[in-house]
């Protein structure tokens, strides 16, 4: 059995079918690319994946444990979660959010200790963020907020990482920075990515999505080829692989 | 940036900005330890500083002291209950409004604004005037008042919800569209009721007030507030996790469907108890937790204890300006913390604006 798997994972509200019997399997230490357009359904197959969102159908396995059946702490335990960072009107030091991964190891009674924070100093290191510990969180750019949020994650010790579109609203440089450092913690990752040549160029595998159901499977190469790119996007694609093997995809408009 | 690994302070330490967790707590116990002192040595008759603390100490040791019965019932009789249930008061409905505002996300949250405070009114007055839960004895409008609180809280946060997302705006909206409709029930019923006594009671219910207090009336308030603030110091965690949202909470493994649940009981229990013995005292919620914030940050494991002490300090002093402004009358204190937490609130829904983050 795969690290992480879906069985036939279905999700519809008021009748309308928003993913629809996916089955995947994820090999310990892999990173997946989950990819697809708007509304395919990607974020809400996430979030079955990660126990927040009840499927109305299928099971989700996470290292040989049915997550709809474990409790929230334990599976938090096993599986951390970035998505995007949403405002809020509260002050917390970059400190303060790291150690907040800490949360599904700590009992009501538990202090933090200083294997704790020690965790959490590894943690921040392993981002590159260690001078920002004591920094407003609220008062970072969006690229050290993902780096933050990565940290939390790090601090988590979970066995698998869950991203959903971790690089949205970063500029280049901290897209490629951010999925980086992801591909060098070689953690089994599932990663929803909006940019297609990062996915080609960092994921081991890719996923493609349509309209909530998987239509496609594999390594980059095989997966990304214009004909499934027209039928899924409805755009056209010029796919080139350089002297290095990095595939490099161009694309232009086919019209409404 | 790795090279500032070296020489960036110690984790666990607080932020430079901050002041020291340890020194806020001893400063702000020493404060009240001062204000309940003054508070008690204040008033039309002056009491000397010493004196305050010698009384107390002789009544609880059954001694006798070389003051006069006089000066005694008005210190241990008259003052010390109501300073002490001002103060119970204050730290409650501070407790409150901090746990409020991380469930709600949004700074803004008070019992008093979202409409709880007059939904725990209604449930008091119908025992004044009716007589319900009668059997419940002395315990009747404590019960009662968690009733109502708990049954506002509920339609509240319903109402916010209807109709699609839920937002800060619509919270506030709903909040205040239902103490309309329960001040409306609290006049209806005191206004049709054959009680002449009732309507000056409920007089002070809805302006709110701890004159009259007596030692009797302290045990409940006094016990709701430790169990209610031990429960949520021990939630600390969740209620830091809350603030980073509902989804990120539930990946960091809490239940927020049920730890919600149990944050609507507590607070409700908490409102409703203060409620009961005080009526509805608004925006200590609002202005405590967020001067609290200001000194020791968002962590609720220092937030709690500082809003919890401060909130004590706050309402005992205001009281002491109810009693003294238009000395020998008095004002109710709730009218002196709306006069103060009005403008406070409109500074900082003009401040959260600016920032651009108003609503969640």
């Amino acid at each position: 059995m795969s690290f992480v798997s879906t069985q036939d994972i279905s999700w519809a509200v008021d009748g309308v079918p928003i993913v629809q019997d996916v089955s995947l399997g994820i090999e310990a230490g892999e990173f997946i690319g989950l990819v697809g357009p708007n509304g395919s359904g990607k974020s809400t197959l996430l979030r079955t994946i990660y126990r927040v969102l009840k499927p109305t159908g299928g099971a989700v396995f996470i290292d040989g444990n049915e997550v709809w059946k474990t409790d929230a702490r334990e599976v938090a335990r096993q599986c951390a979660v970035v998505t995007q960072e949403r405002a809020s009107d509260f002050e917390f030091t970059v400190e303060e959010v790291v150690i907040m991964g800490r949360i599904p190891h700590k009992g009501m009674l538990d202090a933090d200790t200083k294997a704790d924070h020690e965790i959490v100093r590894r943690s921040l290191a392993e981002m590159h963020i260690l001078d920002f510990a004591h920094r407003s969180f609220s008062s970072l750019s969006g690229g050290e907020k993902q780096r933050v949020l990565m940290a939390r994650a790090l601090a988590q010790q979970a066995r698998f990482l869950v991203l959903d579109e971790p690089t949205n609203h970063l500029d280049i440089r901290h897209q490629l920075d951010l999925l980086e450092r992801v591909r060098r913690l070689k953690v089994t990752t599932l990663a929803a990515l909006h940019d297609l040549n990062l996915a080609a160029q960092y994921c081991h595998r890719i996923i493609v999505m349509r309209a909530g159901r998987i239509v496609a499977s594999g390594a980059p190469r095989e997966v990304l080829q214009p004909d499934l790119l027209r039928e899924v996007y409805g755009v056209e694609a010029e796919i080139n692989a350089d002297r290095s093997g990095r595939l490099r995809i161009d694309f232009s408009y086919l019209g409404a | 940036m790795s090279a500032g690994a070296a020489t960036s302070p110690a984790l666990g330490q607080w932020h430079a900005s901050r002041l020291a967790f340890s020194t806020v707590v001893v400063l702000m116990g020493i404060g009240l330890f001062v204000t309940i002192t003054l508070a008690v040595a204040i008033g039309p008759v002056q009491i000397p500083f010493t004196r305050v603390w010698q009384i107390a100490f002789a009544q609880i040791t059954g001694q006798d002291g070389d003051w006069s019965l006089a000066q005694s019932n008005i210190v241990w009789h008259l003052r010390f209950p109501r300073v002490l249930l001002g103060g119970i008061v204050g730290a409650g409905l501070a407790a409150v409004g901090v746990s409020m505002q991380a469930v709600v996300r949004n700074p803004l949250a008070d019992p008093y604004i979202l409409g709880i405070s007059s939904g725990a009114a209604v449930g008091a007055v119908l025992v004044l005037s009716f007589g319900v839960l009668a059997f419940a004895g002395a315990y009747a409008i404590s019960i009662a008042a968690f009733a109502g609180s708990l049954l506002t809280f509920l339609a509240v946060f319903t109402l916010a919800r209807i109709g699609g997302q839920f937002s800060t705006g619509r919270l506030i909206l709903s909040g205040v569209a239902c103490a309309y409709v329960l001040s409306g029930v609290t006049s209806f019923i005191t206004l049709t009721s054959d009680k002449d006594e009732l309507a000056r009671s409920v007089m002070s219910w809805m302006l709110g007030s701890v004159a009259g207090a007596d030692w009797l009336d302290l045990s409940v308030p006094a016990l709701v507030l430790l169990a209610g603030t031990a429960y949520l110091l021990l939630c600390a965690r969740p209620l830091n996790a809350l603030l980073m949202g509902e989804e990120t909470a539930a990946t960091l493994g809490v239940d927020v469907v049920r730890f919600r649940r149990r944050l609507f009981l507590v607070m409700s229990l908490l409102t409703g108890v203060m409620v009961a013995v005080s009526g509805a005292i608004g925006f200590v919620g609002l202005v405590v937790p967020h001067i609290a914030r200001m000194l020791v940050g968002t962590d609720h494991r220092r937030v709690l204890p500082v809003a919890v002490l401060f909130g004590a300090i706050f309402l005992i002093w205001v009281d002491v300006g109810a009693r003294m402004i238009i000395a020998p009358s008095e004002l109710p204190v709730g009218v002196i913390t709306s006069l103060l937490g009005g403008p406070f609130f409109i500074w900082l829904l003009a401040t959260t604006r600016r920032k651009g983050v108003g609503n969640a």
